[in-house]
C-alpha cells in the first residue's frame, strides 16, 4: 500500500502511512515518481529528500517505498559511462528523454540487454568467501572486469559456467552452510553510504603519480592516501583536478563533477575519448567513469553524488585496482548538506552547516587507502582528491577546516600566483605533503638517491626567497650580497623553468619523474656551480648572462623521447662554467 | 484546474496563508482578488494538507484576510513566446510595456526551464570578436560561455557591456544574432542607456528587452531572469539564433533573493545571504550553452557591482564560482583615464584556450597571451616596488617591465567605447608590445613564433 503525501516545501516531503519505512530507504514521490530518500521518521510520517524539481507535487499524492537503500548497481559496463548523482545514465537519457533533463525518469545504469564473455577463473566444488574471483569479462580494451563473489555470500559453489551473459542472468551458484543457495550474476547492488569491506588497510607508501612536477617532486601523493585543493575561483582547481585524471597513474579513474558546471563536464566527455593514457595508449575514457551532478541539477543529488563516485571506486578497488577519485567540488556537496539540513529545521552548526559536517567529510576521506582486498594477497588502492571551494578563497571555512583534519596532502592554490598566470597556482609554501618523506624508498630504487636531497634543497632555496624578497622590499635589491641575489635568481628559475607548467602544451602537461628529476638538476646544478664561481671572484652578471640559462628555460619542452638533450644539458652547464672561467683567466 | 477560496488566514511581508484549501501543488500560481476587485499574483512557497503558503509577486499592502479571494490556477509560471518578441520591451513577469499591444504567442513556456543535460551539452569553442582588445586578446569568449563583468559604482559597465552587443560577431559566414536584455533593479536613466544605444545602431530590432526598474516589485526581479532565459532558449533552440543574454544588475537580484529569504524567515548564510544563493544563481548561468545537434547558442554577460568594490562578497565570490571566468574593471585603471578600465590580471577566462588558436583566431594567440599577462604581471610588481623605494631601487630588467606595463595599459587596454579592433591588429599589437622586452624575457613564446611574428611589422 502506497503512503502519501502531507507537505511539499521544495526539495523536502512530508509524507504518512507508508508501509514499515526505513531510513535512508528509496522512494517514489508523487504521480510522476519522482526519486526519493527518506531522511527522518517522525511517528508515522517520514522527511523525505526528493532529488528531483517537486514543482507541480501537492498533498494527497502517493508516495511508495522501495524497500531498498539507496543503491548502485555495479557490473561490467560502468566504465566509460557518464551518471548523475545517483547513477542514472546521462547518455541513455538524453538519447531516450531530449537535451533537457526531465523529471521522474527511470533507466537501468548498466545495460542489461548486452551480453558479456565470462570467462570462469573458479570451478564447482571451491569455497569461496566474499570477495574472491569467480572469473573475469573483459569490460574495455585496458580494463579487465573480475567477477567476485558479493562481500556478504561465502559456501561452496555448486554451479559455475563461462558463456556469454547479460547482467541478469544466473553465472552460477553458491551453497552456504546453511544449505541456502545464492545465485551469482554479473552484477549486484551496493548501498553508497556504506563503505564496501576489506580485509585490512595498510600504510600507504609509494606515490601516485602524476605527471605534475610541482606536485609529484613537491607535494607527492601516496596511492591511497587524501587530499585536498582549495583555492579561491579562477585559481584553478578545476585544471588540476582534469589534469589528475588525464595522467595520474591509477587503473581507473572516477571523476565526480559534484555541483560545478556543465560545461566542464562536457570538456571532460569531449576531450578524453581523444587523449591517449600514456601508459596503455588506449583513450582515457576506457579507464575513466564520470558522475555530474551540476550545478542546476537538483541539490539532493548532489549530496548523494559523491557517495555515488566513491562507492563505484570502492567496487574496482576490490577487484584489484589501482583507483583514484576526484571529487569536484567538495564545497558544493557541503552546501547541498546545508540546504537540506536548513529544509529541516535542524540546529545549524557554524556558518549555517549542519553540526554533523566534520563527521560526513570524514566518513568520506576515510573511505580511501590502500588496502588487502577480501579474497586477496595482493594491494589495491583507492586515492581521494577533493577540491575545496571557500568563499573568497579564505581557509578558515568550516569545509576547509573539516578536511584539513582528514587529509594528509595540501594543495594550496593561491589567486595571486594565478593572477600571473604560474600554473599550476600551487603556493610552494603553505602547501604540504605528508607523504613525501614516507616514500623515500621508492625514490631511491626508482628514480635517484639524490630525489629527496633535490627536493628537499630546493624548497629551500623558495624559501629563502620568500624571506629575501621582504628585505628587497625593504631596502633595495642592491643591499643584496651577490649570493643572495644568486639565490633569488634560481628561485625564479625554480619557479618560471620547473614549477610552471602548461596543462595546454602538448609537451609540458606531463612530466615523467625521470625528467623532473633531471630539470632539478640541472637547475641546481647551475646553482652549485654558480656559487663556486662567485666565491672565485667572478662577477654575478657575467654568470647570469650566459646563455645556458636559456636551456634551462627550454628543458620542459623537450618530449619524453628526446630525454638525452635533458640530460645533455647538464654537460653544457659544466661546459659553460668552464669557459667563464677560462675567460676570466686569460683576460 | 482552476480553485477558489476565501479563507486566508494570515499575511506577513508578501506572503499569505490560505487555510482548508485542497490538492494545491507546490509552486503553482494564484491569483489574490483583493475586495476592490484588483488583482495580485503569487505562486505556492509550501503547501500541506490544509494550508498554502502563497508568496506574492507585489506588496501584500491594502490586502485585508476577510474580503480577498484567492484563486489557485493549476499551473506554474509560463510566458508566452513569438518570433515577434524581437524588437519589444516587456516587464518583469513578460507583459508589453511598449504600447504596441499583446503578442501572438506561438507557445508557453515554464519559465523554470529543466537543467540541460550534461552529456547533450556541446563545448563551446567557437570565438566570439567582441573588438575589444582586453577581451578578444586575453580573454577571449567564446559562444556558449557566461562571462560576468564585476565592476563597481560608478564604473562604466554599461558602456562595455553596450559595445559588446554592438560590435559582438563570430569570424565566417553569417548567422541570425539576437540580443536579450533583462534589467533588474537598475535605474531608469541607465535602462534608457541600453534602449537608446541599441535604438541608435538599429540593434532594437534584434533584442529583446525586459525592465525591471528600481522602483518596481522586487519580487518580479526573481522571475525577471529566468523569463529573459526562457525566451533566449527559444530563440536559440527553437528559431537557430545566436542570442547574447545581457543580465544587469545581478547584485540587485541577490539583494531580491536576501529580502525574500528573510520574508520568509529562512537561516540566513553569509552576510545575510540565503544557503541556496549558490544553487539559486547556478540555475540562472547554467542556461548559457549550446547543444549538440542545434545550430543556437546562448552567451551570457551578467553585470553585476561588487559592494565596496569587495571580490569576497558573496555575490561576486559566487558568480565567479559557476561562471566561466569573469572580466574585472578597476577603479585606478579607471582613474587613469583608461577605457575600458579592464584590469586583465584577476580577469579570466576559462573556456578560451578551446576558442583561440590555429583556424580559429591566429596560431600565436595562446603563447602571446600567456607572454603579455606574465610581463604585465611583473611590471606591475615592479611598479609597486619603485612606488615604495623609488625608481633607482629597480634593478634595469624591472625598469623594462615597468615601461611594458605602462605601454600595455595605454596601447593595448586602452581603446575607448567607439573602436573595433579586429583580432589581428589585436594580437599585433601585443608583439609590438613584446618587442620592449629583450628576447631572453620571452620564455612563454614558441621559438617559431618568435621568428615568425617579432621581426616583422
Amino acid at each position: 500500500m502506497a503512503g502519501k503525501i502531507i507537505k511539499v516545501s521544495g526539495p523536502l516531503v512530508i509524507a504518512k502511512d507508508l508501509t514499515n519505512p526505513m531510513m535512508y530507504e528509496v522512494v517514489k514521490v508523487g504521480e510522476i515518481g519522482l526519486f526519493g530518500e527518506i531522511i527522518g521518521l517522525n511517528g508515522d510520517e517520514a522527511s523525505i529528500q526528493v532529488y528531483e524539481q517537486t514543482e507541480g507535487v501537492g498533498p494527497g499524492e502517493p508516495v511508495i517505498n522501495l524497500g531498498t537503500q539507496l543503491s548502485v548497481e555495479l557490473g561490467p559496463g560502468l566504465i566509460g559511462q557518464i551518471y548523475d548523482g545517483i547513477q542514472r545514465p546521462l547518455d541513455i537519457i538524453s538519447n531516450r528523454h531530449g537535451d533537457f533533463i526531465p523529471r521522474g525518469i527511470d533507466e537501468p545504469s548498466i545495460s542489461h540487454e548486452k551480453k558479456w564473455d565470462f570467462t570462469a577463473t573458479s570451478q564447482p566444488g571451491e569455497t569461496v568467501s566474499g570477495g574472491d574471483r569467480l572469473g573475469y569479462v573483459e569490460e574495455t580494451e585496458i580494463v579487465r572486469h573480475w567477477v567476485l563473489v558479493p562481500p556478504d555470500v561465502a559456501g561452496t559453489i555448486t554451479e559455475l559456467d563461462s558463456g556469454s551473459y547479460t547482467v541478469d542472468e544466473t553465472i552460477g551458484k553458491i551453497k552456504d552452510e546453511f544449505g541456502e543457495i545464492h545465485e551469482l550474476k554479473l552484477s549486484h547492488r551496493w548501498p553508497v553510504r556504506i563503505g564496501r569491506p576489506y580485509q585490512r588497510k595498510i600504510n600507504p607508501n609509494f606515490p601516485l603519480i602524476t605527471g605534475q612536477r610541482v606536485l609529484d617532486t613537491f607535494f607527492p601523493l601516496a596511492k591511497g592516501g587524501t587530499a585536498c585543493v582549495p583555492g579561491p575561483f579562477g585559481s584553478g582547481k578545476t585544471v588540476v583536478q582534469h589534469q589528475l585524471a588525464k595522467w595520474a597513474d591509477a587503473d581507473i579513474i572516477v571523476y565526480v563533477g559534484c555541483g560545478e558546471r556543465g560545461n566542464e563536464m562536457t570538456d571532460v566527455l569531449l576531450e578524453f575519448p581523444e587523449l591517449k593514457d600514456p601508459k596503455t595508449g588506449k583513450p582515457l575514457m576506457e579507464r575513466t567513469i564520470l558522475i555530474a551532478n551540476t550545478s542546476n541539477m537538483p541539490v539532493a543529488a548532489r549530496e548523494a553524488s559523491v557517495f555515488t563516485g566513491i562507492t563505484l571506486a570502492e567496487y574496482y578497488r576490490d577487484m584489484g585496482y589501482n583507483v583514484a577519485l576526484m571529487a569536484d567540488s567538495t564545497s558544493r556537496w557541503a552546501e547541498a548538506m546545508r540546504e537540506i539540513s536548513g529544509r529541516l529545521e535542524e540546529m545549524p552548526g557554524e556558518e549555517g552547516y549542519p553540526a554533523y559536517l566534520a563527521s560526513r567529510i570524514a566518513e568520506f576521506y576515510e573511505r580511501a587507502g590502500l588496502v588487502i582486498p577480501l579474497g586477496s594477497e595482493e594491494e589495491a588502492s583507492l586515492s581521494v582528491i577533493g577540491a575545496v571551494s571557500p568563499p573568497g578563497g579564505d581557509l578558515s571555512d568550516p569545509v576547509v577546516q573539516a578536511t584539513l583534519r582528514e587529509v594528509r596532502v595540501f594543495w594550496g592554490l593561491d589567486a595571486k600566483l594565478a593572477y600571473a598566470r604560474h600554473f599550476p597556482a600551487i603556493n610552494w609554501l603553505n602547501s604540504y605533503s605528508l607523504y613525501a618523506d614516507i616514500m623515500n624508498d621508492y625514490y631511491e630504487k626508482e628514480v635517484s638517491r639524490d630525489w629527496i636531497r633535490n627536493r628537499g634543497h630546493a624548497l629551500r632555496i623558495l624559501q629563502e626567497e620568500a624571506e629575501l624578497e621582504e628585505i628587497v622590499r625593504l631596502v633595495g635589491i642592491d643591499a643584496l650580497s651577490p649570493r643572495d641575489r644568486l639565490t633569488l635568481e634560481v628561485a625564479r628559475s625554480i619557479r618560471e623553468d620547473f614549477l610552471h607548467q602548461n596543462a595546454f602544451h602538448e609537451v609540458d602537461t606531463y612530466t615523467s619523474l625521470k625528467k623532473q628529476f633531471l630539470m632539478l638538476q640541472a637547475i641546481l646544478l647551475f646553482h652549485r656551480l654558480a656559487l663556486e664561481s662567485i666565491e672565485a671572484g667572478i662577477s654575478l652578471d657575467l654568470i647570469l648572462e650566459n646563455e645556458v640559462r636559456e636551456e634551462i628555460a627550454r628543458m620542459k619542452y623537450h618530449p619524453e623521447d628526446e630525454i638525452d638533450k635533458i640530460e645533455a644539458v647538464q654537460d653544457k652547464i659544466i661546459k659553460a662554467f668552464d669557459e667563464i672561467r677560462t675567460r676570466r683567466a686569460s683576460a | 484546474m482552476i480553485k477558489e477560496y476565501n479563507n486566508v488566514k494570515g499575511l506577513e511581508g508578501p506572503l499569505m496563508i490560505v487555510k482548508g484549501v485542497e490538492g494545491i501543488k507546490y509552486g503553482e500560481l494564484a491569483d489574490v482578488e483583493l475586495h476592490d476587485g484588483s488583482i495580485r499574483r503569487g505562486q505556492v512557497l509550501e503547501t500541506s494538507e490544509d494550508t498554502a503558503l502563497i508568496q506574492l509577486f507585489e506588496s501584500s499592502q491594502g490586502i485585508s484576510t476577510e474580503r480577498s479571494r484567492v484563486r489557485f490556477l493549476g499551473k506554474g509560471m509560463t510566458i508566452p513566446v513569438s518570433r515577434e518578441m524581437l524588437g519589444r520591451i516587456f516587464n518583469g513577469v513578460g507583459e508589453p510595456i511598449d504600447d504596441s499591444g499583446a503578442i501572438i504567442p506561438e507557445m508557453f513556456i515554464d519559465i523554470n526551464g529543466a537543467p540541460i543535460n550534461p552529456y547533450s551539452r556541446n563545448f563551446p569553442s567557437e570565438f566570439i570578436q567582441t573588438g575589444v582588445s582586453a577581451i578578444d586578446g586575453l580573454l577571449t569568449l567564446v559562444r556558449g560561455q557566461k562571462l560576468p563583468i564585476f565592476s563597481g559604482s560608478g564604473l562604466p559597465h554599461a558602456q562595455l557591456a553596450a559595445q559588446i552587443a554592438r560590435q559582438s560577431r563570430t569570424l565566417g559566414e553569417k548567422e541570425e544574432f539576437a540580443v536579450v536584455f533583462a534589467a533588474m533593479g537598475i535605474t531608469f536613466e541607465e535602462a534608457n542607456f541600453f534602449i537608446d544605444d541599441l535604438r541608435k545602431t538599429g540593434a532594437i530590432e534584434r533584442a529583446v528587452m525586459y525592465i525591471n526598474l528600481a522602483n518596481d516589485p522586487v519580487i518580479e526581479r526573481i522571475a525577471i531572469p529566468r523569463v529573459a532565459l526562457t525566451t533566449a532558449e527559444y530563440l536559440a533552440f527553437q528559431l537557430d539564433m545566436h542570442v547574447l543574454v545581457i543580465l544587469t544588475d545581478m547584485t540587485n537580484y541577490c539583494e531580491a533573493l536576501r529580502e525574500i529569504s528573510a520574508a520568509r524567515k529562512e537561516v540566513p548564510g553569509r552576510r545575510g545571504y540565503p544557503g541556496y544563493m549558490y544553487t539559486d544563481l547556478s540555475t540562472i548561468y547554467e542556461r548559457a550553452g549550446r547543444i549538440k545537434g542545434k545550430k543556437g547558442s546562448i552567451t551570457q554577460f551578467p553585470i553585476l557591482t561588487m559592494p565596496e568594490d569587495d571580490k569576497t562578497h558573496p555575490i561576486p565570490d559566487l558568480t565567479g564560482y559557476i561562471t566561466e571566468g569573469q572580466i574585472f574593471l578597476s577603479r585606478d585603471i579607471y582613474r587613469k583615464g583608461i577605457l575600458p578600465p579592464i584590469n586583465v590580471l584577476p580577469s579570466l577566462s576559462r573556456l578560451m584556450q578551446k576558442g583561440i588558436g590555429k583556424g580559429k583566431t591566429r596560431e600565436d594567440h595562446a603563447d602571446v597571451a600567456n607572454q603579455l599577462f606574465a610581463a604585465y604581471a611583473k611590471g606591475v610588481e615592479a611598479r609597486e616596488l619603485a612606488v615604495v623605494l623609488g625608481e633607482a631601487a629597480l634593478t634595469p630588467i624591472d625598469r623594462v617591465y615597468v615601461e611594458f606595463a605602462d605601454e600595455f595599459e595605454q596601447k593595448f587596454i586602452n581603446q575607448g567605447f567607439g573602436e573595433n579592433r579586429s583580432i589581428e591588429e589585436t594580437l599585433n599589437i601585443g608583439w609590438k608590445l613584446l618587442k620592449i622586452l629583450p628576447r631572453t624575457e620571452l620564455k612563454r613564446v614558441r621559438n617559431e613564433y618568435i621568428e615568425k611574428y617579432l621581426g616583422k611589422e
